[in-house]
């Protein structure tokens, strides 16, 4: 039948392979329910419910105005620290990721099927929600059409790279908890779904300083027209190297 | 080992030297030799703990040896795993599937790594997963489960396949059926190294089958020569705990209880030898059990050298299967095996 003994030639074919792997890592983000809910419900909702509903103190702005950049965040947030943590680190317990590291799909490949699967999920993500936003809520934005797509880009690189690092080093029920408790204290701090203004002034100082924070302020000033936030661009990069150098050290393949 | 240029290209697919692996103070693997030929399959037989795992996952470029080298296709697992992996199939013990994947989509992905791989649709119908295609990973039986993990380790046309237990779990009739696709890749001259407990499918299925315990290789050569020792013994089965000095006198040669109810008669067969002993059971009301003379079974030579089962009777002045580890019938040089601790020394 299929034997290989005499094709001596063997070229890996590195793109379709990455392309493969990035299609079944993003049909997998999707067709997970409890994932769904987390990169799709919980942004969509915040916007949606707090838009309407204006309980929230949301500063001097509309509420969409504040809110838009803050589910985007969120978004950004519960794609890969949560959902990518999550099933990162399934995949590290069932043996998935040992049995890739024994075909032709190097490392890097499998990390980028990963990054193209992410920045899939994503652009559908802020398509809904800057679309909603803008159909529905008449979200009308000063500026940012630069800002915003590479904002949320930094971010995603951010996030994933934390997300991994969880999911390579925790074990899986671990990176379950700790994932989703991150995400909560984050969205909780960082004057994303709310003003800053109403949380008590040291806890502002650290959600600011903390990456789900930052990705809100930058993507806020630039939707606002106001440029770039230097400071906060450096926050967000700051935690995504510090993230990415101990990835690439404790990272385990293995169950 | 040296290889001359003139005999690179009759290279074994599989050289393991020197091979020695410890987790912690744990010895998994004690400097194991073994050489695998192109289009051999070799079962590595061996009680749970023995290190066959160890072993085939330095093969695989899983586990950096402590000492010694492993080549496949001539190749280092480790350094060399871009230009091998695409050469090499493998079963890991756990599926190693996403729970929520399905078979079909999994080939699919797994057949887009390869260069020129399988059709997906004909390999699944070959292993018998036609029905299942669209059933989530975590649904499949266990039988389905193994047969997709080995579809996955066909599919790029490997020279090389290395499973591990691969019909661990599996019903008789899984286990023959997965037996007969290996029996293909034989046919097709893959080079298979399968690992596993069973040793009816270590005789069905292997060229040569090598014992290891304890991270040792304890003995090596094909079924036949192992099960044919070079002593002449005869063995038989009885109700248990017969008097064996008694019979001993009677038949003019020891008699040793194995296993209760399993005695072994070390002398050559010849038809005086069965008569006395066919007498002394009659005379003793008797029943026989099996009579076999000659070929031992393969199970005999494992419980034999390994200490997992060791003998019920004591008294005889050596252990009952003890052979001398069978010659490979290839090359007799690489199958004796050594025993000496982890030196770093390396050939090949």
């Amino acid at each position: 039948m299929t034997a290989g003994v005499d094709h001596p030639a063997r070229t890996t074919p590195y793109a379709r392979a990455v392309f493969a792997q990035a299609r079944m890592e993003a049909r997998l983000l999707v067709r997970s329910a409890e994932s769904l809910v987390v990169t799709l419900g919980i942004p969509l909702g915040v916007l949606v419910f707090f838009s309407s509903v204006d309980v929230l103190p949301t500063g001097e702005q509309r509420p969409v105005d504040f809110l838009v950049p803050g589910v985007l965040a969120i978004s950004v947030a519960a794609t890969g620290l949560v959902a990518v943590a999550i099933q990162t680190a399934f995949e590290r317990k069932y043996g998935v990721l040992k049995r890739l590291g024994g075909t032709p799909l190097p490392r890097w490949g499998f990390l980028a099927a990963k990054g193209l699967a992410v920045a899939a999920i994503l652009t559908v993500q802020s398509a809904l929600i800057v679309g909603i936003a803008a159909l529905v809520l008449d979200w009308r934005p000063a500026g940012g059409a630069l800002v915003l797509p590479l904002g949320v880009g930094l971010g995603a690189v951010t996030f994933t790279a934390i997300g991994l690092l969880l999911a390579g080093s925790l074990r899986a029920e671990g990176t379950l908890a700790v994932s989703n408790a991150l995400f909560l204290v984050l969205l909780l701090v960082s004057g994303v779904a709310f003003d800053a203004g109403a949380l008590p002034p040291a806890v502002a100082v650290v959600g600011q300083a903390l990456p789900v924070g930052a990705l809100g302020e930058v993507l806020r000033v630039g939707a606002s027209g106001q440029g770039v936030a230097l400071a906060a661009v450096g926050v967000l990069a700051g935690w995504g190297l510090v993230a990415i150098a101990i990835a690439a050290r404790t990272f385990r393949w293995e169950p | 080992m040296t290889i001359s240029p003139a005999t690179a290209f009759e290279r074994p697919a599989i050289e393991v030297v020197g091979l020695a692996k410890r987790y912690g103070g744990t010895v998994a693997v004690d400097g194991l030799d073994l050489a695998v030929h192109r289009g051999e399959t070799l079962a590595l037989l061996g009680p749970n703990g023995a290190g066959k795992t160890t072993t085939v996952e330095c093969c695989e470029g899983y586990r950096i040896p402590d000492a010694g080298t492993v080549r496949v296709l001539g190749l280092d697992p480790r350094r060399d795993a871009a230009a091998l992996r695409p050469r090499v199939g493998l079963m890991l013990q756990e599926g190693g599937v996403y729970p929520v994947a399905r078979p079909a989509e999994v080939v699919q992905l797994f057949a887009s790594f390869y260069a020129d791989p399988l059709d997906p649709d004909a390999l699944l119908e070959r292993v018998g997963l036609d029905d299942a295609r669209r059933t989530r990973f975590r649904d499949l039986s266990g039988g389905q489960k193994q047969r997709l993990s080995l579809a996955l380790a066909l599919v790029g046309r490997p020279e090389v396949v290395f499973l591990d237990e691969p019909t661990a779990g599996l019903d008789p009739a899984a286990r023959h059926r997965t037996w007969e696709h290996l029996r293909e890749l034989r046919t097709d001259g893959v080079t298979v190294v399968l690992t596993t407990h069973l040793l009816d499918e270590a005789e069905e299925l292997a060229d040569r089958v090598a014992i290891i315990d304890h991270g040792r290789l304890i003995a090596l050569g094909t079924p036949d020569e192992l099960t044919h020792g070079d002593r002449d013994e005869l063995t038989f089965t009885a109700r248990p705990g017969l008097d064996t000095a008694d019979l001993g006198r009677a038949v003019d040669v020891e008699v040793i209880e194995m296993r209760a109810g399993r005695y072994v008669v070390h002398a050559p067969n010849d038809p005086g030898l069965v008569a006395r002993l066919a007498t002394w059971l009659e005379r003793h009301d008797v029943r026989l059990g099996e009579l076999q003379a000659g070929k031992r079974s393969l199970e005999q030579v494992f419980l034999g050298l390994t200490d997992e089962d060791p003998p019920a009777d004591a008294q005889g002045p050596r252990p009952p299967a003890q052979v001398p580890p069978a010659r490979s019938a290839g090359s007799p040089s690489d199958a004796s095996p050594r025993q000496r601790s982890d030196s770093p020394e390396v050939g090949a």
